[in-house]
Parts: structure tokens; C-alpha cells; sequence
């Protein structure tokens, strides 16, 4: 191999420093073809790395006390030390923008570049959820609108009373995404023309609630089935935004962007192993060809390994530090064993897995990268080798029985098992109660009735109550919420008794 | 191509700050109590620091649906070192199916399901302040910090409008014009006498006269060019900032510790002697503070003492008198020392001490006191000590104070007089 020469060394970073390990470490990613949006980096203080943190990673995002809540709990942990701020922050836009800390040694600027800058970034650019839920040339730009539109809702309104709202959205908000729908593309200036004429156009859809027909009293027995929505309808801030009949049209605005924005952040929370192991892998990938082209110093490599196996740690289950599987760990180790099983595959990766066994690995990496998210790549790609090295077993905790049972651990008769578990365990809809928008009383006193599709048996958690009191300020009247039983009938489990008749704005 | 690399260091910082004063606004009662408890915690010298502040974590939740425990559940873990498939295992105690957090207590006593976040300086104080129902002005006072103070340093040649001192301004312009002018107008005295002799000999249409009318002219033109006043006359009162003048002051707070002194009229006795140290800190580079307690004897103790510890028996206020006067003599002389005394009891005292006390007051401790605030924290009748008192408020109004106290709110009218005194020179 080539010998290069060496890049800067030392802990301390500079502009030219910087600019020549991302020169570098372009190249190398250039060699192994990894494709990203064009990135900018910003240097930033611990303080601004706070702020940033404050505000899930975004550069501008509206004024809300929970992230003044976030940032004091950062900072605090932050000052005793408990807890390294984030090496990176990464922001999916077009540029992509990483953050470096200004606190960091030249070798942690290096890895995060790597990682952040080049693992992250075409992980955003090439993955499917990611290409069909946000559009990073234009997020941005929908922040500073969100921000603009909601700090005139203050000004207008009071802070207290868009607060009121924007907490109870936040209380909503994991029921408020469309799990399987397509969404359409995010721009500024389209969503700034659009946002007056569908105020009017929804403002008149939802009178259709407010009918003060007279009642057909010819029509005597009313049939069950006649439900609204006819549909459940899994979205609820979507469902309160086009139906609620009270909101003021400025308040739809105001869910309508808390909806889009968590919308935009759900891929994020489906494909957080592959992503982190993604970067991870990509990060130990390019810094170690640079090293093996002679261009990094050792004492660079140790600390470099050093903060890389803090990284991709996993403690075992009985550990004090154990707190679920690590991500970064699973993602990486699932990504370096693609490529082994690519590279020198062995009898049994040629029994799981025939079709990419011996095939091109940068060909597999990026299809596996583009198409999957957490479930479905663990369902695929986890070996009976890893999950050997990861010694992993299921527990079985069924509240009927009075043990706790080991159901399969990693030996020939559990590996299909532990797979399809440990893919579960990454969805979604199974971690997540599963509540849906069941009926609204059009000709009684206009109630909502949600409905739990109970799991596994597994009851809502006791924050019911506190999530139904904010769901009753954005609806206006009754809710409540049923279980769906086991003979397909609603049982009562709460209800939140709103007799408001107040008919504000309209 | 270079990638681009922004240095944002310089950027705006606490962005995050509206959404953390809002946070604050949001739960201001239960920040409230927990800074009430950690006033109780902290010392007198301490109270300009920020402050750890722990509220329940139940409050400031934000609620979200999730499962509660319960139904079937199968998780995956790592790290597997002695379990085969089939195992039957016993429940980990307290675990019913994922994390049971049930509040345990930490050694530093806050419970673990607090969140706990640090308050700065100017938040704490601010709602310190809050209870204490200081007035506006005197909270922003007390709040500021300015150890500079802007006095006269002659004149400078640049400023704004207001600053203009007029009689300078007038006084270098007619300088000016005096020397600009100077030699013309010694020119034109010369022509004019010369002028003046051939008038006596020769007709006015002479042409030497034409000549020097001609010149004459010319002179006084450009006299008169010279403008009155030239924006390099301007001159403006220039004020600098220097610092404050470093004084020293001792301060001490006496207190009964007997065994009628429970621990809520402790805290807010602490509550005033912290209240008078901001105070004096405002004013002063150097502040000691002297403790004195006393029930039938009085003794110096450090603040952890003072606060902590208590007594039984009676009651001689005259003792702790007694003590700080002594150790005014010893330590402070009052040619170097601001001293102010802070007493605070709940009014019992032998009857035939409370004369001795206001005589020792006048006599030896407020001739060299800058002020002596008393406090009484009872609900009950006034005793003989708060009469004797009283008579030596009407003797030495501004100096001595004096006010019964129910709740902190009830304080700050002991310091009025002398805010009032201060305010028009601080700011």
C-alpha cells in the first residue's frame, strides 16, 4: 500500500487540521464509494452543543418550557460529569451539518467527522424512510416557519394559552405519525401559501359537526356500525387537526406543525441501530485504512479506540451498567459482520445466509442500507454467529405465571427464535400502545372514544389519565378510552368528562 | 474541493434561555419550595451562588401513553452465563417486568426521582427576593453588580450633545479666535491709524486713501470669516468609571438560641441575616461576619454552629451585647470598620436585663454602629425588651430599627430606612 503523508498529530485542533482530516477521510470514503449530501461543518461550544441538545439537534426550533426542562437536565449532568456531552450532532439537511465541540482533541474531531459527516450523512441520503419522510433540502426552512408562525401565535394569543396546545400535541405526539402512509414534501414557501387558504377550508369542514339539522325522529333504531371516522384512524393529531370542533384555525396550525415536525423524526426512531452501527462501522472503516496508508499516528489510533469501544460497549444483563442492548454495539457488530459474511463466508453464513454469501459486500451494504429499517435488517442479517458472540437469550415474562421463563437462548433449535424476538423487540407498533381514533358521538354529545388494541395483554401504562386530560383540551368535549377484549368488544377503561360548550372564534 | 468549516463559537449563546426562563416561570411554586429548603442548607456568605434546585420528577413529567407493567412480555439480553432454554427463573426483586423505580433515596438526600438542574445566580436571587417581597428598585440594586461608579475626569473633545460644557466650549472659540485672528487685527489697527493721519492732509478720493480704505476692508473681511464658534471647540464633560471606594465592614448577627427558638423562627432569622448581607455586599469590597448566640451566656461560634445547635433555659440578651461590644473593641476599630449589628430573638429576656441592654446599645454600640436592626420573631405580646427597644428607636431614628416579624415577607420594612438612605448615591 501507498504510504501517505502523515496528517497533523496532537490533541490540539485547528481550522487546517480539521480541513485536512476531512480532505482525507474524503477521499478514503470517495475510494469506497460512499455517497452523501455535501456537508458543512460548524465548530460550537459545550454551551451551544447544550442548546442544540435541548432542541433534539435542531438549529431553530420554536420556544417550548420542555426544552428548557431538557437543557437543565443536560447542563446538570453535564457539570457533574456524569454524562460526556454527545460527541456529534448531526442534522439531516441538505448540506448536512455536523457539529464539532470546540472542547474535543483533534483525534475525537477526526472520528466524528468520519462518523457524522460521512457515516451519518449517506445513511440520511441513501435509506428509503429517510427518502420518503423528510426532505432535507427543506427542513429547515419549515423550522423557521414553525418558529415564526408559533412565536405570532404568542404574540396574538398569550404564550399560556399556545402552551396549553403544544403541550398537549407533545403529550400526543407517538400517536400522532403516520406509521404507513407516504408523506408528501415539505417546503417553505409552499406551506406559507397553503397555511391561510386550508385555515378557511378546514375551518368550514369541521362545521359540519356543528349540523343543526333537525333531528330525524322518523329514524328510530340508529345502527351500530355508523361510526366516525368510518375508519379507525391510527393518527391522532392528524385526526384532531382536520375534525376537532373547537379548535381555532391558528390552533390547527399549531398541531399541524407539531405533527409534521414528529413526523419528520420518525425514521430517526426506526432505524436507530442500523444508523448508529452504520456510522459506527464507517467511522472504524475510514480511520483505519487512513492508519494502515500510514497516515495516522499511533497515539491517534489509541485514543481513537479508545472512545470507539466506549462506544460499541455492550455490558452483559447482569452488569450495574446493563440497560438493554446497546444500539451502537448491535448496529456495528451486525454491519462488520455483513461484510465478513461477504468476504469469508463459512458453511453456516452459507446455509442463513445463500444469496449474499461470497457476494460483493459494497454492493449488499448499500442495498441492506437502503432498504430496511431496524426490524426488518435484524429479521434479515442477524447470524447464529452473533448472536453467539452477543450470547443472547430471551426471557419470557407472562404476569399469569409466577416465573420467569427462558424461552430460547443461542444454540441450533433457538437462533430463528431469538431472531424474530429480538426483531420485534424494534418495532414499533409492538414497543408502542397501539391506540386508534375508534368513533366520535356526532349526534349525541359529540365524544371521542380512542381505542387500545391491547398487545400481548399488555394494559396502558397509569400516564393514561394524564394524556386524556390533554387529548380533552384539544377535542373540547368527552373522551375517553376502551380496550378492545378478546370477543372484539370496547370496555371503558377511562374517561375524561368535558361538557364545554364555549363556542370560541368561529 | 474544500469542505466548509464555520466557526459558530462566536454565534449567539443561550438559545436556549427563553425556553429555560419559561421552564422556570412554569413551575415557579415547586422551585420555590425547593429554593426555600436550600436556603435553609446554604450558608449567609454562599447565597450569591447559584443554585442545585431538585423538584419531583411527577410534576414537570410529560406524559406520553405507553404500556404500564403487566401482560406478556419477552425481551432479548446479552451476555447469557448460565441459562438453557427452558429455565424457569425467580423475578428479580422489585423488577415486575421492566425498571420499578420506586423512589429510592440517594446518600446526598434528594430523592433519585427528583430532576434536579442548577439555578444561576440572577434566578435564585430573584426568587429569593420573591418571598422577601422586596420592592422592584431594590431588587434590581441588589441584584446588580457594579463594583464601578462614574465620577467627573475633566473634558474631552468628543461626546454626546448633552455632555457639552458650555463655558469651555465658549472659552477655547474665543481663544481661537483671538490667535487666528491676532495679526490682522494688529494689521488693521495699524492701517487704520495710518488712515486716520492722511485724512488730516489729503481728500477722501486721494488715491493712497482709496488704497487703504481698500485694504482695510479686505482685513475686516477676513476678520469676519473666522467663525464665531468651530466644532473643534467643542468641548465635553468627560466622565470615567472608577471603581468603588474599598471600604470594609463587619457585620454581626446575634441570635437567641434558648429553647423557645424553634427551627421555622431560625430560618427566618436567617432569612433576615442573609437579607442584610446581600445588602452590605452591595456596598462593600470586604465584609466579615461575626456570629454571636447566646441564651443565659453568649458565645462566638462558626455559622454551622449557629444555625444548628440549640439551647435551653433562659434568656440574657445583655450577654451577647456584652460580647459584641467586646470584640468590636478588640477586632474592629470603627475608624476602619463599617459595623452593623442584626439581632433577632423572640422577645423573652429577664425583666431586669432589657434596661441594660438599651443602655448598652447607646452607650457603646451605637456610637460606633452604622445601623442595628432588630428583630423580633413572635406572634405573641410585646415584651419588656421590645419596649425598651422602642424607646431607643425614638431616640436614634435611621440608625436603629426595629419590627416584628410573622412571616419573610414581613422583613424587608426593617431595611426600608435604610435602603432609602442608600439608593440616591448608589445609583
Amino acid at each position: 500500500m501507498r504510504k501517505r503523508p502523515p496528517l497533523p498529530a496532537g490533541s490540539e485542533w485547528s481550522v487546517e487540521a480539521i480541513a485536512a482530516y476531512d480532505a482525507e477521510i474524503g477521499r478514503v470514503a470517495a475510494g469506497y464509494r460512499l455517497d452523501g449530501y455535501r456537508h458543512q461543518i460548524e465548530i460550537i461550544s459545550a454551551e451551544q452543543m447544550m442548546d442544540a441538545y435541548a432542541s433534539i439537534g435542531m438549529p431553530v426550533y420554536y420556544n417550548h418550557w420542555s426544552f428548557g426542562k431538557h437543557f437543565l437536565a443536560t447542563e446538570n449532568r453535564y457539570r457533574r460529569g456524569q454524562m460526556g456531552l454527545a460527541y456529534e450532532i448531526v442534522i439531516n439537511s441538505d448540506p448536512c451539518i455536523a457539529y464539532l465541540m470546540d472542547e474535543n482533541t483533534l483525534p475525537m474531531q477526526a472520528l466524528v467527522i468520519a462518523h457524522a459527516a460521512y457515516g451519518h450523512n449517506s445513511f440520511f441520503k441513501g435509506n428509503h424512510l429517510f427518502k420518503q419522510w423528510t426532505s432535507a433540502d427543506a427542513i429547515i426552512d419549515y423550522l423557521v416557519f414553525a418558529r415564526h408562525y408559533i412565536a405570532e401565535c404568542e404574540e396574538r394569543h398569550g404564550v399560556e394559552a399556545v402552551e396549553r396546545i403544544l403541550d398537549a400535541c407533545h403529550a400526543l405526539l407517538n400517536v400522532g405519525v403516520d406509521r404507513y402512509k407516504r408523506s408528501p414534501k415539505l417546503s417553505l414557501s409552499k406551506e406559507t401559501l397553503r397555511q391561510k387558504e386550508r385555515e378557511a377550508y378546514l375551518q368550514a369542514q369541521v362545521n359540519d359537526l356543528w349540523r343543526t339539522l333537525p333531528p330525524h325522529l322518523e329514524r328510530a333504531e340508529r345502527h351500530e356500525e355508523e361510526r366516525f371516522p368510518p375508519e379507525p384512524e391510527e393518527n391522532l393529531l392528524y385526526f384532531i387537526e382536520k375534525n376537532a370542533p373547537l379548535l381555532e384555525p391558528w390552533q390547527r396550525e399549531v398541531v399541524r406543525i407539531v405533527r409534521k415536525i414528529g413526523q419528520y423524526f420518525y425514521p430517526q426512531r426506526q432505524t436507530q441501530v442500523m444508523n448508529e452501527g452504520w456510522a459506527c462501522f464507517w467511522h472504524y472503516t475510514l480511520l483505519n485504512t487512513l492508519y494502515d496508508e500510514g497516515a495516522l499516528s499511533d497515539g491517534f489510533m489509541l485514543e481513537f479506540l479508545q472512545s470507539h469501544t466506549n462506544v460499541v460497549y455492550q455490558p452483559p444483563y447482569h452488569s450495574p451498567w446493563y440497560s438493554g442492548i446497546n444500539p451502537y454495539a448491535l448496529g456495528f457488530a451486525m454491519w462488520r459482520d455483513l461484510r465478513r459474511i461477504c468476504e469469508t463466508p463459512d458453511a453456516e453464513d452459507r446455509a442463513w445466509f445463500p444469496e449474499i454469501a461470497g457476494s460483493d459486500w459494497r454492493e449488499t451494504f448499500e442495498f441492506a442500507m437502503q432498504n430496511f429499517k431496524d426490524e426488518s435488517f435484524i429479521a434479515q442479517y442477524l447470524s447464529p454467529r452473533l448472536m453467539r458472540e452477543f450470547r443472547l437469550f430471551t426471557v419470557l415474562d407472562d404476569d399469569s405465571r409466577d416465573k420467569l421463563e427462558v424461552e430460547a437462548i443461542h444454540d441450533e433449535s433457538g437462533y430463528r427464535a431469538l431472531r424474530r424476538q429480538l426483531a420485534e423487540q424494534y418495532d414499533l407498533g409492538s414497543r408502542e400502545p397501539n391506540l386508534q381514533v375508534w368513533n366520535v358521538d356526532l349526534r349525541g354529545d359529540r365524544s371521542l372514544t380512542l381505542r387500545h388494541f391491547p398487545h400481548q395483554r399488555r394494559p396502558l401504562g397509569d400516564s393514561h389519565l394524564a394524556v386524556l386530560e390533554h387529548l380533552a383540551c384539544l377535542w373540547g368535549f368527552t373522551v375517553r378510552i376502551e380496550e378492545q377484549t378478546a370477543d372484539g368488544q370496547g370496555r371503558l377503561i377511562a374517561e375524561r368528562k368535558c361538557e364545554k360548550r364555549r363556542r370560541t372564534g368561529t | 474541493m474544500t469542505v466548509r468549516i464555520v466557526d459558530r463559537r462566536f454565534d449567539s449563546k443561550n438559545k436556549s434561555s427563553v425556553n429555560r426562563s419559561r421552564f422556570i416561570r412554569r413551575f415557579k411554586g415547586q422551585i420555590r419550595k425547593a429554593v426555600a429548603e436550600a436556603i435553609g442548607k446554604r450558608g449567609i456568605r454562599d447565597i450569591e451562588r447559584g443554585e442545585k434546585i431538585g423538584i419531583p420528577g411527577g410534576d414537570i413529567a410529560e406524559p406520553q401513553f405507553t404500556h404500564g407493567p403487566g401482560g406478556v412480555r419477552r425481551s432479548v439480553n446479552p451476555g447469557n452465563d448460565r441459562f438453557s432454554t427452558g429455565d424457569r427463573i425467580d423475578r428479580p426483586p422489585g423488577a415486575a417486568g421492566g425498571q420499578g423505580g420506586s423512589g429510592q433515596a440517594s446518600p446526598e438526600g434528594e430523592s433519585l426521582d427528583d430532576f434536579v438542574f442548577t439555578l444561576t445566580r440572577d434566578e435564585f436571587l430573584d426568587i429569593f427576593f420573591d418571598e422577601l417581597a422586596l420592592p422592584n428598585l431594590v431588587k434590581r440594586q441588589l441584584a446588580r453588580i457594579d463594583e464601578y461608579k462614574r465620577v467627573r475626569a475633566g473634558y474631552t473633545q468628543s461626546g454626546v450633545p448633552t455632555n457639552i460644557n458650555l463655558g469651555r466650549t465658549m472659552r477655547g472659540a474665543a481663544g481661537r479666535r483671538i490667535a487666528v485672528g491676532g495679526p490682522h487685527a494688529a494689521q488693521l489697527r495699524a492701517l487704520e491709524a495710518e488712515l486716520r493721519e492722511l485724512r488730516e492732509t489729503r481728500p477722501e478720493d486721494d488715491p493712497e486713501v482709496v488704497r487703504l480704505r481698500r485694504e482695510i476692508a479686505r482685513l475686516r473681511a477676513r476678520l469676519e470669516a473666522i467663525p464665531f464658534i468651530d466644532t473643534f471647540d467643542l468641548r465635553y464633560n468627560n466622565r470615567i468609571r472608577v471603581p468603588q471606594p474599598t471600604t470594609q465592614a463587619v457585620m454581626f448577627c446575634l441570635l437567641d438560641v434558648s429553647g423557645s427558638m424553634d427551627e421555622a423562627r431560625k430560618s427566618i432569622a436567617k432569612r433576615f441575616f442573609m437579607l442584610l448581607y446581600l445588602f452590605l455586599n452591595r456596598n462593600y469590597e470586604h465584609i466579615e461576619v461575626v456570629f454571636i448566640r447566646h441564651h443565659t451566656v453568649a458565645s462566638e461560634v462558626d455559622e454551622e454552629d449557629f444555625f444548628t445547635s440549640r439551647e435551653s433555659g433562659g434568656t440574657v440578651v445583655s450577654s451577647a451585647l456584652e460580647l459584641m461590644r467586646r470584640i468590636v473593641a478588640e477586632r474592629f476599630p470603627s475608624s476602619l470598620w463599617n459595623i452593623y449589628g442584626a439581632q433577632a430573638s423572640d422577645g423573652d429576656n429577664w425583666n431586669d436585663d432589657s434596661p441594660r441592654c438599651r443602655e448598652l446599645i447607646e452607650s457603646s454600640i451605637l456610637p460606633c454602629c452604622q445601623y442595628f436592626a432588630y428583630i423580633e420573631i413572635t406572634e405573641g405580646e410585646p415584651q419588656n425588651l421590645w419596649r425598651e427597644y422602642e424607646k431607643l428607636q425614638a431616640a436614634h431614628p435611621g440608625r436603629f430599627a426595629m419590627q416584628r416579624i410573622g412571616t419573610p415577607a414581613d422583613i424587608y420594612p426593617v431595611f426600608r430606612d435604610l435602603f432609602r438612605q442608600r439608593l440616591p448615591e448608589v445609583s
